[in-house]
């Protein structure tokens, strides 16, 4: 970071509090919570892709000692509303439990209450289902066709979503342009699976009426949907934020889990444990990520330079949706990457099929676009013979251009990526690193170079809502803080969500620290519940940093102004003459005179005969922030301000590949990262280091593999495979500051960082490898034994031509 | 995933071990955990009893006896990476045991319990094998000894009859004099199940010539197994690159490899032939070294 | 099933049945949570303890098997109340963590190679770690934080264990 720092807790390298309670073993997880007389529920799950349900016989569970209950789902149906869903789909209800059809391999059928987890599961092996299998269908593709076995019957077709989008002139571009190329790419079924599986815990008081839930939770609006989902209003749900969650990244939406269990809490009058074991989490617990087939026509010139693309982007979402297709808008609003691409055409095809349910993943549909964008600059260079640095930095929106208003109308706030992209070309030694490729080929290696550019639409305002259904016209998204100082001085802040590690504690207290001038250290945050918490959309989107940064900030700003307001009236001087510093009030025209934080917490606690009139007692203030662009709804033309602000990042990685036994090798990794003001460099770097981590898996070890048979052949930790401290490489970083103009320190959002950009560019590092043989890889991940296959078979077709 | 219920014994020798095995069809030997703790939380096996032989003091040991290292089934896999007999005298064993797992498994994991699990892609399976190694295994009062190759008889399946218990296991032990290892497998993730694994045992003459090669693939198929064409064609040779290779591809065109999620078939043919070059080069280069850990 | 098990230098008495795995039974019988549950098949490794002070997976291991051994989790680690361990107090530094699940896993495994090795390698640090998984740091903070305590572990006049 170039010149003074203007900040003196923002941006200086502070411990996160939040690991003090977790490396002695202190976390709050939802399991570690325990009730008395509480009971805990097993799965009974469908072993069909679709069946029938035909009969239930809970008869023999229920006999066995400790068995409680057998819940199925006709009976859960009667007593709650569907699940919401994002689409306005109503011929595709979802609930907890499966009524009368299972619609994938794992889905829920009946749950078992019994006194422990292990009673619960040896009863629900008695449950006896009679199911009457049904034709299904796994293929995305295959599930467009006329002949396909529909999901659900009554919507009449597999497609949950089919909307085309055209900003400019896209038609015009393509004919005026003198190069055309198109590809196809897959991103395979993945996600970011938790080491901790979802848990959630009910208890509810029908004297006092209210339904208390701690849950392993990171969920907009989540006791809004358990409160609708259940019929009672939402003041009769407490929902308890001070649970920390064992990671999520999007995944932990457990709604069904939660009516399920909270649905057994009423009915039995005793508190309900789920604690999904890990099968239940693979199969059953809808967490699956984006599948995506992606169908790319781009037009360019002689340059290099793109001027158009056409996208088709179809997803596999499972047997059901609730807030997953959205995962096809968010990426409009960054559709065109880092890119001057003029105009664009995007389709967004979500298709039902008998598999797991998708749910909201890291970035929330923006990193398979990124891969998908990504591959477009590769090809260009490709067909060019230009090196594909120098592609992006001619497609590059340059530093003075912004903001940057891109064609489905999201104004990008600021940027630098030239600089980005040169610092880490800089630091990787892009030259050297040219240089060593040619000298591991020389050795017989298959080596290659990767590199990726691309966004991290950061601030949530997700307003791909209303974009992908024109019956949700919501443009309010949330934040908020409170900050009261008490009569011995002491600062306490509230944060009115739970966290999965993002150290959003440490994030209020640097903000609420940097405003007030006092030490971060000294200011408590603490997490109402849900009935004591002001408005909160949860940390989703990447907007943390921006919207409780904000919230608090607007806050301390708030407490702030009025310690100056008591200050000034009690010495009888205008307002404006009056100078804060560290807590402390004074005149400005004669420092002597001036009130501490001492004497202004007193007075405002105590000595209502010295505050200014009509000021209330006490120091409380508190900030309900609004998304600082964006709150307007859609063109009939479908452009919007998706999210407020715009980070950067540039991958840069050297691999090898063996060529016989087909196993890539990272041997440096170098990662360019602007997301504006940093508000804590160890929480960044560490959002960057783990997003790469989880782009590793997705490119290359993780998926969700089905056979022909409908049955998730990868459901345990032997064969889902996620990367070990083996399989992630050491990282550089190279950091670059582009503050955001809409953001009250100039901070932009990094919780996706990383993620964002790595599969695309560890995608584009193997093609590189691949090149001499003249092959490529074109879905994800890329399996050892498949690339293996692919070298081989290249290697015995030139070995064919030469002899 | 809780196990089904069971009821625990921990008897004293393997004797009461093998009797309350005899009494119920249903009762199963644990020694380590590390292979059947997760098929029993998955209830995959559904023992009815579990017989607890991991604390028999008399089942732990590595020792050397009639010119073989004898190891006991429930010596734990790290004690026997750490025990000095077993380095100097099985040094393919030592090579190929990092392998096996995590450190943390293998603290708990037994030699025996592996063997008796007979997993295709198991470390220990493709080193018995390869060294013709002879278990040994207690059953109705009488012993039995069997040699590696009889003993793995299918994918995961062994001539151990559902009353017996493994008890010892018996390496031939080399003599250190030019003698190499070589072992390498091949997996998504270090110490996942390998997709393929080669291991190498070899002695060389004092022209540096072939005088014995022991060579096994493992992970391909549902049991591991020797390739003695390829030592018969090595005999009284130069180890070199140029002609281990088609001796190995050949040796291997009958095979028919498994293929799965993992891995396809060709692929783990394609890779056993790799993994088998690399190993014998290692093993020879480490046996002109001097040094059988060498490399 | 009555069993004696050795816990952070205490003995405990439970009786719990056969199946019920030394892991639960640390959680859900003797009340101590920081060791977490992730897979129950052996292979992330968040259920780790130190059993005579090596790291094994509690998950693995009934608790009627597990007697007569020092059993040590988490809460055995820091050397009093407010207080943490050199290794714990590693991992603050570099922010070796982020959610928290997987982390009394790695310290106990951290403190197990470095009772071991108190001068590991990069690579011997990565090994040790290998049957940790972690899903939010991308393990080179981890792995920083290990370091660092080592470098600070050798600067102590007394070796600080903690099984």
């Amino acid at each position: 970071m170039a010149g003074a720092q203007p900040f003196q807790y923002v941006s200086s390298d502070r411990r996160v509090r939040e690991d003090r309670r977790f490396v002695v073993g202190q976390g709050h997880f939802a399991a570690d919570i325990v009730l008395p007389d509480m009971k805990h529920v097993a799965l009974v799950t469908s072993p069909h892709p679709a069946a029938r349900i035909v009969s239930i016989d809970k008869s023999a569970a229920l006999a066995m000692p400790g068995v409680h209950y057998a819940l199925d789902g006709r009976e859960l149906a009667t007593a709650s509303l569907p699940l919401m869903a994002g689409l306005d789909t109503p011929n595709v209800p979802r609930r907890p439990l499966a009524v009368d059809v299972a619609r994938y391999s794992g889905e829920w059928v009946a749950a078992v209450v019994a006194d422990t987890r292990a009673l619960a599961e040896d009863a629900a092996e008695q449950v006896v289902v009679n199911y009457e299998p049904l034709p299904h269908v796994l293929d995305a593709e295959a599930a467009l066709l006329p002949e396909s076995p529909l999901v659900h019957a009554a919507h009449g077709s597999n497609v949950l979503l089919d909307r085309t989008f055209v900003w400019g002139d896209v038609e015009e571009d393509f004919a005026a342009s003198p190069h055309r190329l198109s590809y196809r790419v897959k991103w395979g079924r993945s996600a970011t699976v938790p080491i901790e599986t979802f848990s959630v815990i009910a208890s509810f008081d029908p004297w006092r009426e209210l339904l208390d839930v701690w849950a392993s939770i990171q969920m907009p609006k989540f006791q809004d949907q358990l409160a609708i989902a259940l019929k009672m209003p939402a003041s009769a749900v407490r929902v308890h934020y001070d649970v920390d969650v064992g990671g999520s990244y999007g995944v932990k939406r457990g709604i069904k889990h939660t009516v399920l269990v909270a649905y057994l809490a009423k009915r039995l009058g005793v508190p309900i444990r789920l604690l999904e074991d890990r099968l239940e989490n693979m199969r059953g617990g809808d967490a699956h990520g984006p599948e995506r087939v992606f169908d790319v026509d781009i037009a360019f010139d002689a340059s290099g330079l793109i001027r158009s693309m056409k996208m088709r982007a179809l997803d596999n979402v499972g047997a059901y949706a609730g807030r997953s297709p959205f995962q096809l808008g968010k990426p409009i609003g960054a559709i065109v990457g880092p890119y001057r691409i003029q105009s664009v055409q995007y389709r967004a095809m979500a298709v039902t099929t008998n598999k797991t349910v998708q749910e909201a993943v890291r970035a929330f549909g923006q990193s398979p676009t990124n891969y998908a964008i990504e591959r477009a600059i590769e090809e260009v260079a490709a067909a060019l013979s230009l090196d594909p640095v120098e592609v992006r930095r001619r497609n590059f929106i340059r530093a003075e251009e912004f903001p940057y208003t891109i064609p489905s109308g999201s104004t990008y706030d600021s940027g630098d990526y030239h600089a980005v992209i040169d610092k880490t070309l800089a630091h990787g030694d892009y030259a050297a690193l040219r240089a060593e490729q040619a000298r591991l080929r020389a050795q017989g290696l298959l080596a290659g170079i990767g590199i990726a550019t691309c966004l991290e639409p950061s601030g949530g305002n997700s307003a791909f809502e209303p974009l992908l259904n024109p019956k949700n016209t919501t443009t309010t998204w949330m934040e908020s803080c409170r900050i009261s100082v008490d009569l011995t001085g002491s600062v306490t802040a509230t944060m009115h969500t739970t966290s999965a590690g993002q150290g959003h504690e440490t994030l209020v207290a640097t903000v609420v620290g940097e405003v007030l001038e006092i030490d971060p250290d000294h200011i408590r945050v603490v997490r109402p519940d849900s009935l004591s918490s002001m408005p909160s959309n949860s940390p989703v989107g990447s907007r943390m940093a921006i919207m409780l940064g904000g919230a608090a900030f607007h806050a301390a700003q708030k407490l702030k102004a009025k310690l100056v307001a008591i200050a000034a009236h009690d010495l009888a001087i205008a307002v404006g003459a009056a100078s804060y510093r560290a807590g402390d009030v004074s005149d400005s025209a004669d420092p002597q005179r001036r009130r501490s934080w001492q004497d202004l917490v007193v007075i405002a606690h105590r000595h209502f005969h010295r505050l200014p009139p009509d000021m209330e007692p006490g120091l409380s203030v508190s900030h309900v922030m609004q998304v600082p662009t964006g709150g307007t709804l859609p063109t009939p033309d479908g452009r919007v301000q998706m999210y407020p602000c715009f980070s950067f990042e540039c991958h840069l990685i050297l691999l090898t590949i063996d060529p016989e036994l087909g196993k890539p090798r990272i041997l440096r990794y170098v990662v360019g990262h602007d997301c504006g003001t940093v508000i804590n460099p160890k929480i960044v770097r560490g959002m960057t280091l783990g997003g790469i981590a989880h782009g590793i898996g997705a490119a290359l070890l993780e998926e969700f593999a089905y056979n022909d048979d409908g049955q998730l052949i990868a459901q345990s930790f032997m064969d889902y495979l996620l990367p070990s401290s083996h399989e992630v490489p050491a990282i550089e970083i190279v950091h670059h500051v582009t503050p955001s103009p809409h953001t009250v320190l100039g901070q932009k959002g990094s919780g996706e960082s990383g993620y964002l950009g790595a599969p695309a560019a560890i995608a584009n590092g193997i093609n590189d490898a691949l090149r001499p043989l003249g092959i490529q890889v074109n879905s994800l991940p890329i399996t050892i034994s498949a690339l293996g296959d692919r070298i081989a078979e290249a290697q015995q077709k030139r070995a064919t031509r030469s002899a | 995933m809780k196990s089904a219920p069971f009821d625990y014994h921990r008897p004293s020798d393997i004797d009461e071990a093998c009797a309350i095995l005899a009494a119920d069809g249903d009762a199963r030997i644990i020694a380590g955990g590390q292979s059947l703790v997760p098929m029993m939380a998955m209830r995959l096996v559904r023992p009815t009893q579990l017989v607890d032989i991991g604390r028999i003091p008399s089942l732990s040991y590595v020792r050397a006896h009639a010119g073989m290292i004898a190891i006991g089934a429930t010596t734990r896999q790290c004690a026997v990476e750490r025990d000095a007999l077993a380095r100097a005298h099985v040094p393919l064993l030592c090579k190929a045991l990092p392998w096996i797992g995590h450190a943390a498994t293998r603290a708990r994991g037994t030699i025996g319990g592996s063997l008796a699990h007979a997993d295709p892609a198991a470390e220990l399976v493709l080193v018995a094998i390869t060294l013709d190694a002879k278990l040994v295994y207690r059953a109705g009062g009488a012993t039995t000894e069997i040699s590696a190759s009889d003993f793995f008889t299918g994918l995961m399946t062994t001539a151990l009859p559902s009353h017996g218990c493994l008890a010892a296991i018996h390496f031939p032990a080399s003599d250190g004099g030019n003698v190499g290892v070589g072992f390498h497998e091949i997996n998504a993730r270090r110490s996942d199940f390998a997709f393929a694994s080669a291991a190498a045992q070899i002695v060389l003459d004092d022209d540096e010539t072939c005088r014995s090669l022991a060579l096994g693939i493992g992970a391909v198929t549902e049991v591991p197994f020797r390739l003695d064409a390829v030592a018969a064609r090595l005999q009284g040779r130069r180890i070199e690159e140029s002609t281990l290779r088609p001796a190995i591809r050949d040796a291997l065109g009958d095979v028919a490899p498994m293929s799965d999620l993992h891995a396809s078939a060709d692929y783990r043919r394609r890779a056993a032939t790799t993994l088998a070059v690399r190993a014998v080069m290692d093993a020879a280069a480490s046996a002109r070294g001097g040094n059988p850990h060498a490399h | 099933m009555p069993t004696d098990l050795t816990v952070n230098g205490k003995r405990c008495h439970v009786d719990v049945e056969p199946r019920t795995t030394l892991l639960d039974c640390l959680r859900d019988t003797l009340g101590l949570t920081g060791t977490h549950m992730g897979c129950e098949h052996g292979i992330c490794g968040a259920c780790t303890v130190l059993i005579d002070g090596v790291p094994v997976r509690s998950c693995l291991m009934f608790a009627v098997q597990a007697d007569g051994y020092a059993i040590t989790t988490i809460e055995g680690v820091a050397p009093g109340p407010g207080e943490l361990s050199v290794v714990q107090d590693a991992f603050c530094e570099t922010h070796g963590m982020q959610c928290g699940y997987c982390t009394p896993a790695m310290i106990l495994t951290a403190h197990a190679l470095l009772a071991a090795n108190p001068a590991p390698t990069r690579e011997d640090i990565v090994d040790a770690i290998s049957g940790n998984i972690c899903r939010c740091t991308g393990y080179v903070q981890i792995v920083e934080a290990i370091a660092l305590a080592a470098e600070r572990l050798r600067g102590v006049n007394r070796p600080i264990e903690v099984a």
